[in-house]
C-alpha cells in the first residue's frame, strides 16, 4: 500500500493542493458542482499554516461571487496567496473582479468547475466556458493562465503550480475543470515537501513604513499611460506564451489521426485511442494542459496527411485554437456534445474509423 | 482487468459510502480506481447512486454507460439501472426490498441484506452486507482490505460501529457459499 | 511668526482636480489629519472607490488600493483579514456605497469587519455628470430625474446609515456635515472616533459626511453649503446614529 495516497475528489484535491501551496486566503460562494472545495477550505483553512511570520489562514463564505472575487483582490493586494472557486454562472459574475485583478497585476487563483450553460443551464459536466476562460473573460485586453487537469492527482499538482505561476507573472491563473473532474474520487499521492512561498512582494500593501506608499490600481487616466501599461502586459503575455505551454502528447510519430481533447474528455479519448491501437490503428493524442497559453508548439507536425479530431464537451471552442495552431496544414475535424451529454468511447471510435 | 460497478438504492441506504469503501479498498490493493457520484439536487430520499471503476490500467471515463456489476438495494433503483447491465453481467440484489424475474439472463446474487442488517442490530449496515457479497462473488477486492478501510474511517473509539459493519461484511461474504 | 496650521504628512502637496466648492478636498484633508494625529500613517491602507474620489490615492501619502465600483468593502475585507494589525479604511460615495455596492456594504457591516468607512453623501453622481443617486432628495433635479425625484418614479432617498445601525455587527455610525467650520471640526472628531474604534478592535464604524457638490446642485459654493444646512439636513439629520 502506498501510504501517502488518499482517495480525494477532484474538488478536494484542488483544495488540498491550494493548502499545500500555502494558500492563506480563500473566499467563495456555494454553487454546484464545486461545493466540496468551499467545504474543504472551511474545514482546513482554520488550521494554522505553519509558515513563519504568516498570519492565520482566512476562510470567508462571501455574500456573493462579486464579493468573493473582490475579497481575493484585496487579499492578493495585501500579499497573500489567495483563491476563490465557483462554477460557470458564478464565474460569469466574477469576471469584473478578474479583469481588475489582471489590470492591477495581482496574483490569484480562480477555480472554475464547469457546468452546462448558457444561463442557469444544468449541473452536468461541460466544457463550454473555454472561450470565456482563454479569451480573458471580462473587459479589456488581458489574459489569465488557464490550466486544465484531467485527474484528481493532476488537479492537486496543477493547483500548486498555479500559485507559483500567479506569483511569478503577477497574473490570475484559472484551474478549469468540469463536473466529472470535480466530483470523481481517485487516489492522490500527496507531496510530502515543505510549503515554499516566495514572500517577497515589494508591490504589496502592508503600510508604507520605511518606503514610499504602494498603490494597487488599474486606472490610468493620463493620455498614453494606459497604452504603455497594456504594452507591458502584452510583453508579459508573450513571455508566458513562450515558456508556459503545457501538453501531453502520445504516439504522434506514427499517428494518422490525432485526437485532441482536454480534461475529462481527454480521459475518454485516451481510452478510445488505446482500444484503436490494440486493433492496430495508428492513433495519437494531444492533451493540452495549459489552455492559455495554448500548446501550439505541439501541433508542428509536417505530414500533411495527418488528420486531427478535436473532441469537446461543447460545440467547438478549443477547435478554433487547434485550427489556428494547425494553420491549414492538415485537416481538422470535430466531434462534440454539450448540455450534459458525454461523448462515449464508442462514438469517438466510430468517428475515427470514418476518418481512417 | 476492468470492473465497472453501479451501486444504487434509496437515499439513506449508504450507497455512496458503499462505493467509497469499495474504492478505498481497491486503492489499498494498489489498483487504479475512480468513484463517481450522482450529484443532483436530491439530498435525502429518492434514488441515489454512484459508479465505481476498478482496473489495473489507467481509467478513462469514470461515467459508466455499461456496467459489469450492479449492486441494487431497492426496487426503484433496479428499474432505473437494470438496462445498464451488460449481457450476463452480475446483479447483487437486496431481496428484502426488491424482486427480479427469475428467468433473467443476469447472474443474480439475491439476498435479504436489509433483514440481515436488522438481525445484526443496525439496519444501516445492509450496504456492507451487500459489499461482502460482492467481494466473494467477484473476487476483485479482498475482505481483509475492506476491514483495513473500516478501521481507517471509523470514528475513533466507536467500536460498536466497527463491529456491526464488520459483522455485516462477513455475513454478506458467507452468503454465496450457503 | 508662529505656524498654527500646516499640511499633514499624510497629504501630498498637489493641485486638486475637484470642482470649486467640492467637499472631497476637505474630507481628504480630515482623513489625512486624523491618520497623522493617531500616528498610523505607516500602517494605514486606504481603499479608494469609483466615483469622483477614484484617485484619492493621488492625495494621500500612505498605501492605497483601488476597488471596482461598489466593491471597496469586499476589497477592504480581504486586506484587513490578511493584515489584521494594519488600519484599513474605505472612502466611498453614495453611488458606490449605497447603490452598486449595497450588498458589499451590508454584509461587511453585518460581519462586523473591523474597518472604518468614510461615506461621502452629496445626493448625486458627480463623476458621471450629475445623475440621480440613491440619496437624491425628493424634488431634487438631476440629469436623470429632470423634473425632480418623485417617490412614484424613483422611490425615497435611501438612509443607508440608519439601516446599517440595525445590524449588531456595527459598532459606530455618525452623520456629520461640511456646511461650516464648526461642523467640519465635528466631522473630524467622528472620523477620529471611527479610526480609534478600529485600533481598539471594536468592529465596523462608519461616518456619513454630507458634502457639497455645487456643480451638480446648480449652486454657488456658498449656496451649496446653505443647501446642506437648510434642505439636506432635514432628510439626513446630523448626529450619532449608533
Amino acid at each position: 500500500m502506498a501510504k501517502t495516497k488518499i482517495l480525494l475528489s477532484g474538488n478536494e484535491a484542488i483544495a488540498q493542493g491550494a493548502i499545500q501551496a500555502g494558500c492563506s486566503f480563500y473566499a467563495g460562494y456555494p454553487i454546484t458542482p464545486q461545493n466540496e472545495i468551499i467545504a474543504y477550505m472551511a474545514k482546513h483553512m482554520s488550521v494554522p499554516s505553519g509558515i513563519k511570520g504568516q498570519a492565520p489562514r482566512v476562510f470567508i463564505q462571501a455574500e456573493s461571487e462579486l464579493a468573493a472575487i473582490n475579497m481575493v483582490y484585496g487579499a492578493a493586494a495585501a500579499g497573500a496567496r489567495a483563491m476563490t472557486s465557483s462554477s460557470s454562472p458564478g464565474i460569469s459574475l466574477k469576471q469584473e473582479g478578474i479583469s481588475y485583478i489582471a489590470g492591477a497585476q495581482l496574483p490569484a487563483v480562480i477555480v472554475n468547475i464547469m457546468r452546462g450553460g448558457p444561463g442557469l443551464g444544468n449541473i452536468a459536466p461541460a466544457q463550454s466556458d473555454y472561450f470565456q476562460a482563454t479569451r480573458g473573460g471580462g473587459h479589456g485586453d488581458y489574459h489569465v493562465i488557464v490550466l486544465a487537469p484531467a485527474s484528481a492527482q493532476e488537479a492537486y499538482d496543477l493547483t500548486q503550480i498555479a500559485f507559483d505561476l500567479a506569483d511569478k507573472y503577477r497574473i490570475p491563473v484559472m484551474i478549469l475543470g468540469d463536473g466529472i473532474l470535480g466530483q470523481m474520487m481517485e487516489p492522490v499521492k500527496l507531496s510530502a515537501g515543505k510549503i515554499k512561498v516566495n514572500s517577497v512582494k515589494n508591490w504589496a500593501l502592508g503600510g508604507c513604513q520605511g518606503r514610499k506608499p504602494n498603490i494597487v490600481k488599474s486606472f490610468f487616466l493620463r493620455e498614453g499611460d494606459l497604452e504603455e501599461f497594456n504594452l507591458r502586459l502584452q510583453k508579459n503575455y508573450q513571455v508566458i506564451k513562450q515558456k508556459e505551454q503545457r501538453c501531453e502528447s502520445l504516439f504522434l510519430s506514427d499517428a494518422k489521426v490525432i485526437l485532441v481533447a482536454y480534461g475529462t474528455m481527454a480521459r475518454i479519448a485516451k481510452s478510445a485511442m488505446s482500444q484503436l491501437r490494440s486493433e492496430g490503428k495508428k492513433i495519437g493524442l494531444i492533451r493540452p494542459i495549459s489552455l492559455w497559453p495554448f500548446p501550439q508548439k505541439s501541433f508542428q507536425i509536417k505530414n500533411s496527411k495527418v488528420k486531427y479530431l478535436v473532441l469537446e464537451l461543447s460545440y467547438g471552442q478549443m477547435l478554433q485554437d487547434v485550427q489556428l495552431a494547425v494553420n491549414g496544414r492538415q485537416q481538422v475535424e470535430f466531434l462534440g456534445r454539450s448540455g450534459g451529454g458525454i461523448l462515449s468511447q464508442e462514438q469517438i471510435i466510430n468517428k475515427v474509423k470514418k476518418l481512417l | 482487468m476492468i470492473e465497472r460497478i453501479i451501486i444504487a438504492g434509496s437515499g439513506g441506504q449508504g450507497v455512496m459510502l458503499l462505493g467509497k469503501v469499495m474504492a478505498q479498498a481497491a486503492m489499498v490493493e494498489g489498483k487504479q480506481v475512480t468513484w463517481f457520484p450522482a450529484y443532483g439536487p436530491e439530498v435525502r430520499g429518492g434514488t441515489s447512486h454512484c459508479m465505481v471503476t476498478i482496473s489495473d490500467q489507467e481509467i478513462g471515463s469514470p461515467y459508466i454507460t455499461e456496467a459489469d456489476t450492479l449492486i441494487i438495494l431497492n426496487q426503484p433503483s433496479l428499474e432505473k439501472f437494470k438496462g445498464k447491465l451488460k449481457r450476463k453481467g452480475t446483479l447483487i440484489l437486496n431481496s428484502s426490498l426488491a424482486k427480479i424475474d427469475p428467468y433473467t439472463k443476469m447472474q443474480v446474487f439475491s439476498f435479504p441484506f436489509t433483514d440481515i442488517a436488522m438481525q445484526i442490530g443496525n439496519i444501516k449496515v445492509a450496504n456492507m452486507a451487500a459489499l461482502g457479497c460482492f467481494a466473494s462473488a467477484k473476487k476483485i477486492i479482498k475482505v481483509k482490505n475492506i476491514l483495513k478501510v473500516f478501521k481507517s474511517i471509523a470514528p475513533a473509539g466507536n467500536l460498536e460501529i466497527l463491529r456491526v459493519n464488520q459483522q455485516a461484511l462477513e455475513e454478506g461474504q458467507k452468503l454465496n457459499h450457503g | 511668526m508662529e505656524k498654527i496650521f500646516k499640511r499633514s504628512e499624510s497629504l501630498y502637496d498637489v493641485a486638486t482636480h475637484y470642482c470649486p466648492g467640492c467637499g472631497h478636498g476637505i474630507a481628504h484633508r480630515l482623513v489625512a489629519e486624523v491618520v497623522d494625529s493617531l500616528g498610523i500613517r505607516e500602517k494605514t491602507i486606504g481603499v479608494a472607490p469609483v466615483g469622483c474620489a477614484v484617485v484619492a490615492y493621488d492625495y494621500w501619502n500612505f498605501d492605497c488600493s483601488e476597488a471596482a465600483h461598489g466593491r471597496a468593502l469586499a476589497v477592504a475585507t480581504g486586506i484587513k483579514r490578511v493584515r489584521p494589525e494594519k488600519i484599513v479604511f474605505t472612502y466611498q460615495g453614495d453611488g458606490d456605497l449605497a447603490a452598486i455596492g449595497t450588498n458589499e456594504t451590508i454584509h461587511a457591516a453585518n460581519r462586523g469587519e473591523n474597518i472604518s468607512v468614510v461615506f461621502i453623501n452629496n445626493a448625486v453622481y458627480g463623476m458621471t455628470g450629475g445623475q440621480l443617486a440613491p440619496t437624491t432628495l425628493l424634488g431634487q433635479k438631476t440629469a436623470t430625474s429632470i423634473s425632480g425625484r418623485t417617490k412614484k418614479e424613483h422611490g425615497y432617498p435611501l438612509k443607508i446609515s440608519e439601516m446599517l445601525a440595525l445590524l449588531p455587527g456595527v459598532c459606530y455610525i455618525e452623520r456629520v456635515s461640511l456646511e461650516n467650520p464648526q461642523e467640519v471640526l465635528k466631522a473630524k472628531r467622528a472620523i477620529t472616533q471611527a479610526f480609534e474604534n478600529q485600533i481598539n478592535n471594536l468592529g465596523f464604524s462608519l461616518v456619513e459626511i454630507l458634502s457639497p457638490c455645487p456643480t451638480y446642485w446648480g449652486l454657488s459654493p456658498k449656496e451649496a453649503l446653505d443647501w446642506i444646512k437648510l434642505v439636506m439636513r432635514k432628510e439626513f439629520p446630523l448626529g450619532r446614529i449608533k
